[in-house]
């Protein structure tokens, strides 16, 4: 019988399996970040142990970097302390540091890919739950907790068990206006953000083929929003071009080698999933999140559901859910006014992210009362942008482009959305206080995010394409 | 690691679905280095409002004295959202050694299993029942045989749990200690495959 992708991979890094129990899975490639690591190499130091790969490991510092001033100190003194001590233990253990005022500073599941340190057929793993972004080159990435991350660094392995095997085909055309992330959030409006839990799930069908690798990451960064272990896409040609040349990718005879080992990796075709779902991209519309999970979302054209129409999964929670939204079941979600928009986080902060707002929003200028904040995903992202000029049409619009991090995604910096206040966000995550205690979050697509910064509503984006 | 053999106790009921780890422990309490206090701001803006410690919020289960124990019970899919570690350090921080839902959230399973929180997942009908106990109902959580009990009712489940890691958690080892002892095999699996 044949294999899947997951398998294929999963497969070449088993170092050994115990009796009646997970395996120990070898680790190609270690992101690491100031807020999860500190503790794991307290570990290490405890037991006299150093990182024992330590050109394995990649270092940045992303969730709680100011994206303002990022020349001058950190201000809040615990979040300083964090990353200087990400500086101390990058140093002692002998680990590359991209920290701010490094050219490549930046999110961590930005910077991975953008150096080509993220390849096919390896397995990646960092102290964050986003990890599965980098499943879009074909890799096996998840996200771990410190225990994990102190595991990885003693030993390069984990313990792991072999998830069940998912395969969402997304076929057809998407309409006008209709980007990756209204197709995963559209995925998860009809799984739940539990309907992938113990499952490795697999993207494929024209639809997904079809997509850049910068679309291609939205979709599985948001696949630990369906609770999956993880997600991946079998590499292809658009792999490959964004991968070659970059940093630190294969060159010369080594590419080609490299090239054609991932060719490999694709699911068999008779391979055998433990559940399949087909999509048809046609009837996905701009989507926008009206709760307090990231399943909780609508066609933008769509009514709030009631306890009547919603899903069984969501149903308990729904009057709690709108009661911290400020909004009503039944009711439609165009046209709720915005106080904040943010363009940002590891899901929708890369280049392509901002060109597409740029494209849309030129020549026009944002809503009086709405404030917008453009955060680029990485120094090179920002830098890109300002090559392009796109920073001259963010200013015009009356948009604020500010400086790399995770900001206003996780309300762990400076960057916080105030209480009460509406933010209709490019991140992955509408939780409860997710973006500050008491901020309001609607996730959407970028273009979906622009629209409502120029009109000051959540606004149906096709109406003002043309 | 703690070991964990059999836990009764009386129980702290938050019968809310999808509980995500930014409500166990909020994103802006993650800045601590060691693993140390952060049982202090468990739930915290589900406790207090405002954020303002002076401000309970009287009917939430952690601020109800009635309930206590080292068992906290909650609705499905506890535990999702993001992978901070955090979360279980909290929870054992505030005294508990037992999570029972009738769905964990991968990621979280495993960083409570690494901290000696035992996650204990049974069916919906069950976890409904325990819902219904009074305050004073203690439960026996019972990791050698796999079972959970109602002692006033003598209602029994069976729950699962890898046979590794049921023997890592009765004796308190750590995955970190096998995957030292098996350095060897790491470093020929590297040989082999470079």
């Amino acid at each position: 019988m044949g294999k899947t992708l997951f398998e294929k991979i999963w497969e070449k890094h088993i170092v050994k399996t115990i009796d009646n129990g997970p395996s120990v899975l070898y680790i190609d490639k270690h992101f690491i970040h100031e807020v999860t690591s500190p503790q794991a190499f307290t570990g290490l130091n405890n037991r006299g142990i150093k990182v024992l790969r330590p050109k394995q490991v990649v270092a940045t510092a992303d969730h709680n970097v100011p994206t303002l001033n990022q020349h001058l100190p950190i201000k809040e003194e615990l979040s300083r302390l964090q990353v200087e001590a990400l500086i101390k233990n990058c140093a002692e253990h002998d680990i590359e540091l991209y920290g701010l005022g490094h050219q490549y500073q930046g999110i961590v599941h930005v910077i991975g890919p953008e150096l080509g340190f993220t390849q096919p057929g390896m397995t990646i793993v960092c102290g964050d739950s986003h990890t599965s972004t980098h499943g879009a080159f074909g890799a096996i990435a998840f996200g771990i907790g410190t225990s994990e991350v102190e595991m990885v660094m003693a030993t390069q392995c984990l313990l792991q068990s072999k998830p069940k095997l998912m395969r969402i085909n997304v076929d057809g055309e998407l309409n006008k206006g209709v980007v990756s992330k209204d197709i995963v959030l559209y995925i998860l409006s009809k799984i739940t953000a539990s309907g992938a839990t113990g499952y490795a799930v697999e993207f494929a069908g024209s639809a997904i083929r079809s997509l850049s690798m910068e679309a291609r990451m939205t979709i599985c960064n948001m696949s630990i929003e369906m609770g999956g272990r993880c997600g991946l896409i079998a590499p292809d040609e658009t792999t490959f071009e964004y991968i070659k040349g970059r940093e630190f990718a294969p060159k010369g005879n080594d590419w080609e080698k490299k090239k054609t080992e991932w060719s490999a990796l694709f699911s068999d075709g008779d391979a055998k999933f433990d559940n399949e779902i087909f999509i048809n991209a046609a009837e996905i519309e701009p989507m926008i999140t009206y709760g307090t999970n990231p399943g909780m979302g609508i066609g933008i054209s769509n009514n709030i559901p009631t306890t009547e129409t919603i899903n069984d999964n969501d149903r308990s929670g729904l009057s709690k859910s709108l009661a911290y939204m400020g909004l009503e079941q039944g009711k439609a979600i165009k046209g709720q006014k915005i106080d904040y928009v943010f363009i940002g986080s590891c899901t929708n902060s890369r280049i392509e992210d901002l060109r597409m707002v740029a494209s849309f929003v030129k020549g026009k200028k944002k809503a009086a009362d709405v404030e917008v904040w453009i955060v680029p995903g990485s120094k090179q992202v920002e830098a890109q942008a300002i090559a392009e000029g796109i920073d001259k049409v963010f200013e015009e619009a009356g948009f604020i482009l500010r400086q790399p991090g995770c900001s206003a995604c996780l309300g762990m910096n400076e960057d916080k959305i105030p209480a009460g206040k509406y933010c209709i966000s490019t991140s992955n995550r509408n939780f409860e206080g997710r973006q500050g205690a008491g901020a309001r979050t609607l996730l959407a697509s970028p273009l979906t995010a622009a629209a409502a910064a120029i009109t000051g509503v959540v606004t149906d984006v096709r109406e003002l394409l043309n | 690691m703690k070991a964990l053999t059999t836990i009764k106790s009386r129980f702290v009921p938050i019968n809310i679905e999808n509980i995500d780890t930014d409500q166990i422990i909020p994103t802006r309490f993650l800045k601590g280095t060691t693993k140390d206090g952060f049982g202090k701001n468990f739930f915290r803006d589900w406790r207090y409002e405002n954020d303002d410690e002076s401000k309970t919020i009287a009917h939430f289960p952690l601020n109800m004295s009635q309930f206590n124990g080292e068992i906290l019970v909650a609705g499905k899919n506890f535990g999702c959202g993001s992978s901070r570690e955090h979360a279980a350090w909290a929870i054992l921080d505030a005294g508990f050694r037992v999570v029972v839902s009738s769905f964990f959230a991968d990621i979280f399973k495993n960083n409570a299993l690494n901290n000696g929180v035992l996650p204990v997942q049974v069916s919906d009908a069950f976890l409904q029942r325990i819902f219904l106990q009074d305050n004073n109902t203690e439960l026996t959580v019972d990791l050698e045989n796999q079972s959970i009990t109602i002692n006033s009712t003598g209602e029994q489940e069976h729950f699962e749990i890898n046979p590794y890691k049921k023997t890592c958690l009765l004796n308190g080892y750590d995955d970190i200690d096998y995957l030292l002892s098996i350095k060897e095999d790491i470093q020929q699996f590297e040989t082999l495959t470079t």
